[in-house]
């Protein structure tokens, strides 16, 4: 336990800032994760595994004297391919099977994905550098990385793309119209495995822009993607399905909370942390769902 | 169908035949000395992996070129036999039992990592197979009594200790404070215990002491409560990742510290990766270029890394050094006990005391190499941006001065 966190307030700011910075990244990748759940009833187990992908586009750009930011113009148009080719290849034919059979698919993609990266690019640990300078706070008490605000900017400009897109466009209402019932959909004429697709490129794509900024700030690894699963499953499950403002929120409600963790439990404890915080809510749904169903009884 | 029985048992027939003459084939056969090896081939280890596979396989051919080792009159040449155990602690104890069991190995070489070490040495302990390895510091290793076990390399609690003493004689020898922070895994806890001894002996003080977990990237917090608490020295070990994370953190963040002292950093490739960011990082190593050991293969250091580098194409780790050195040890101790028994090879390694290019070999009683201390290096680099590691501590082999306290990010 430590309490510096309370003894100075200016870590209390720097930790906020932190993490709202840091969940607005989170919450990019888990709005794809959110957006593939609700459409095709797929979990990607894979997700922090595209995520990584996307990372080394953006460091091999960079190793190419490429500044790494343009990974999050070229990585996405790569990983959307990607995200293509794994549908075409697998994902199709668990679409419309149980729940089950889906995990277990995207985790066999997930370590397949692991060990090809580890194959191809090394087992190093890599990052690309910005060279983006830093920015001081509250007479320099508080530093906030620039690498981090250009994530966090970058991912809440394509947020609002997409938002737009899935508004406006002919693809994004037929996404709609086939989460919200994929039957109806396919008989009102909408080409439901055409929708399938799209979604699924889609979501690697803003696994891409992720990656490209996660090589930016943090650092990458083949076998770094899993806790990127995690944080965007426990992100869309307190959001919740297409509730972008929800994963928005609880995107930086998460990065908040582990910025806390880590100060006040210990740096040890922040990973934990959010298994921790997954259990409670996983348990207090259920207590909330049985009491629903006392009601219906 | 008959004719499909027949070849079936016919080729069984071969293959149980042939087995069995690998068996007899292996160990010490006409004049070649097989030694076995599991090594991190693919895997999150691969990259380490090779280098010390890249030291084995030069300090092979370079023995066997000049003359090979001789026992009772005769020359033997050495032979590895390879296994990749994907970076798989049970794999690893799975193919030192095949190495032993199956394919008759008698010696065997350690693999890459304190982790993969520990899941082999009961294996080799059980069978009583000498296994010199290179690869495994970890304090935990050399406490439990093995007597078939010696490592060239020094333990990991002797690591960083070297840090706090050199700031202590910094600060004319007054107390420091320290803020740490160390991965959770075998080998960087027990670079914090050393850590934690040298403050206790010194009567330095500790002001923070975090944990980082094995899937952190992000050391903000700690760094946040570095510049608050403003300690003398920051002590990092977390394998290459907490090497790049912090210098990364540290110059985003603008975190001004006297001293910063880290493992990990050449394999981590810290200047060329991070540039001048890196500048005046303290790196701990067991092998550097410029120390000045000599023994009659590699000549000395400055030799062994122009060699190793015109054959791999890259300069050698000190993860490669001291795999060659390793094989320097298996031949010195076979010529000693002039046998191949494992027993007398065993007590031939346990006397051990020589020269090689990465150092004074000499085992302590639990199998680590107690004769060759740790160096630090000093990331230096010029104006133009060009980065190199020079000797600081200890002052013996130092080949620069040590710059210190570190000037802060705004004279940078």
């Amino acid at each position: 336990m430590d309490f510096l966190v309370f003894q100075y307030p200016m870590i209390s700011v720097q930790a906020f800032l932190d993490g709202i910075l840091l969940g607005i990244l989170f919450a990019l990748i888990a709005y794809g994760m959110a957006l593939q759940w609700g459409v095709m009833n797929i979990i990607n187990i894979a997700q922090g595994d595209l995520v990584i992908l996307g990372g080394y586009i953006a460091y091999f750009m960079y190793l190419y004297g490429i500044h790494p930011a343009w990974g999050v113009i070229v990585s996405p148009i790569i990983m959307f391919f990607v995200g293509i080719a794994i549908y075409k290849l697998v994902i199709n034919k668990v679409v419309d099977r149980d729940l089950f059979i889906s995990i277990l698919a995207t985790f066999g993609i997930s370590i397949l994905f692991m060990q090809l990266m580890n194959f191809a690019f090394g087992a190093d640990v890599v990052l690309a550098n910005s060279d983006y300078g830093t920015t001081m706070l509250f007479n320099n008490n508080v530093v906030l990385p620039n690498s981090k605000i250009f994530s966090a900017f970058i991912s809440i400009l394509f947020a609002i793309c997409l938002v737009i897109y899935m508004k406006k466009s002919k693809l994004g209402r037929a996404i709609r119209a086939t989460a919200q019932n994929a039957r109806a959909a396919k008989i009102l004429g909408v080409d439901t495995e055409k929708v399938y697709a799209a979604t699924f490129g889609i979501n690697a794509a803003l696994c891409g822009v992720a990656g490209a900024l996660i090589s930016i700030t943090f650092t990458i690894h083949p076998y770094m993607g899993l806790p990127y699963t995690i944080r965007s499953f426990m992100i869309v499950i307190i959001a919740g399905l297409g509730n972008l403002p929800g994963v928005a929120m609880s995107g930086m409600g998460l990065g908040v909370f582990e910025e806390f963790a880590d100060y006040i439990l210990g740096t040890e404890f922040r990973i934990g942390s959010v298994f921790l915080l997954l259990v409670l809510i996983l348990v207090y749904r259920r207590f909330k769902l049985s009491r629903k169903r006392e009601y219906l009884k | 169908m008959k004719i499909n029985k027949i070849i079936v048992s016919f080729i069984s027939a071969a293959v149980i035949l042939l087995s069995t003459s690998v068996v007899s084939f292996a160990k010490v056969v006409g004049d070649k000395i097989v030694l076995g090896a599991a090594i991190s081939l693919t895997g999150k280890y691969s990259s380490n992996g090779v280098h010390t596979q890249n030291g084995y396989n030069m300090a092979v051919d370079r023995i066997n070129s000049m003359g090979g080792v001789k026992v009772g009159g005769k020359t033997y040449k050495f032979d590895i036999i390879y296994y990749d155990d994907e970076s798989n602690p049970k794999r690893a104890a799975q193919l030192a039992e095949r190495l032993i069991s199956q394919d008759g190995v008698e010696f065997m070489l350690g693999p890459y990592s304190s982790g993969l070490t520990k899941a082999i040495a009961p294996v080799t302990e059980k069978y009583g197979v000498p296994m010199v390895e290179a690869n495994g510091a970890s304090r935990s290793l050399f406490t439990k009594g093995y007597k078939y076990l010696f490592a060239v390399l020094a333990p990991a609690n002797l690591y960083l200790d070297v840090a706090i003493d050199l700031a202590v004689e910094k600060n004319n020898g007054k107390p420091v404070t320290v803020a740490m922070a160390f991965e959770q895994d075998a080998f960087s806890q027990d670079v914090r215990l050393g850590v934690l001894e040298a403050i206790e002996r010194t009567g330095s003080k500790k002001v923070i002491d975090d944990k980082l977990p094995k899937e952190l990237n992000d050391m903000a917090a700690t760094l946040v409560k570095v510049k608050q608490m403003k300690p003398d020295v920051l002590v990092v070990s977390g394998h290459t990742k907490g090497a790049l994370t912090a210098v990364r953190q540290i110059s985003e963040m603008k975190v001004d510290v006297p001293m910063l002292a880290m493992t990990h950093c050449d394999a981590a490739k810290l200047s060329k990766q991070h540039g001048k960011n890196s500048q005046y990082a303290l790196c701990a190593s067991q092998w550097h270029k410029t120390l000045t050991y000599k023994d009659n293969f590699f000549k000395d250091g400055m030799t062994y890394d122009a060699d190793f580098t015109k054959e791999f194409g890259y300069a050698p780790p000190y993860q490669a050094a001291e795999s060659s050195a390793a094989l320097l040890v298996f031949k010195d101790a076979f010529e000693r006990a002039n046998s191949f028994d494992q027993k007398k090879v065993r007590d031939a390694l346990a006397a051990t005391n020589m020269q090689t290019f990465y150092g004074n070999i000499k085992f302590a009683e639990g199998g680590q190499n107690v004769d060759k201390p740790m160096v630090l290096f000093q990331v230096m680099c010029d104006d133009g941006g060009k980065c190199e590691n020079k000797v600081v501590a200890p002052t013996k082999w130092a080949s620069a001065k040590l710059i210190h306290p570190i000037p802060s990010w705004s004279q940078r």
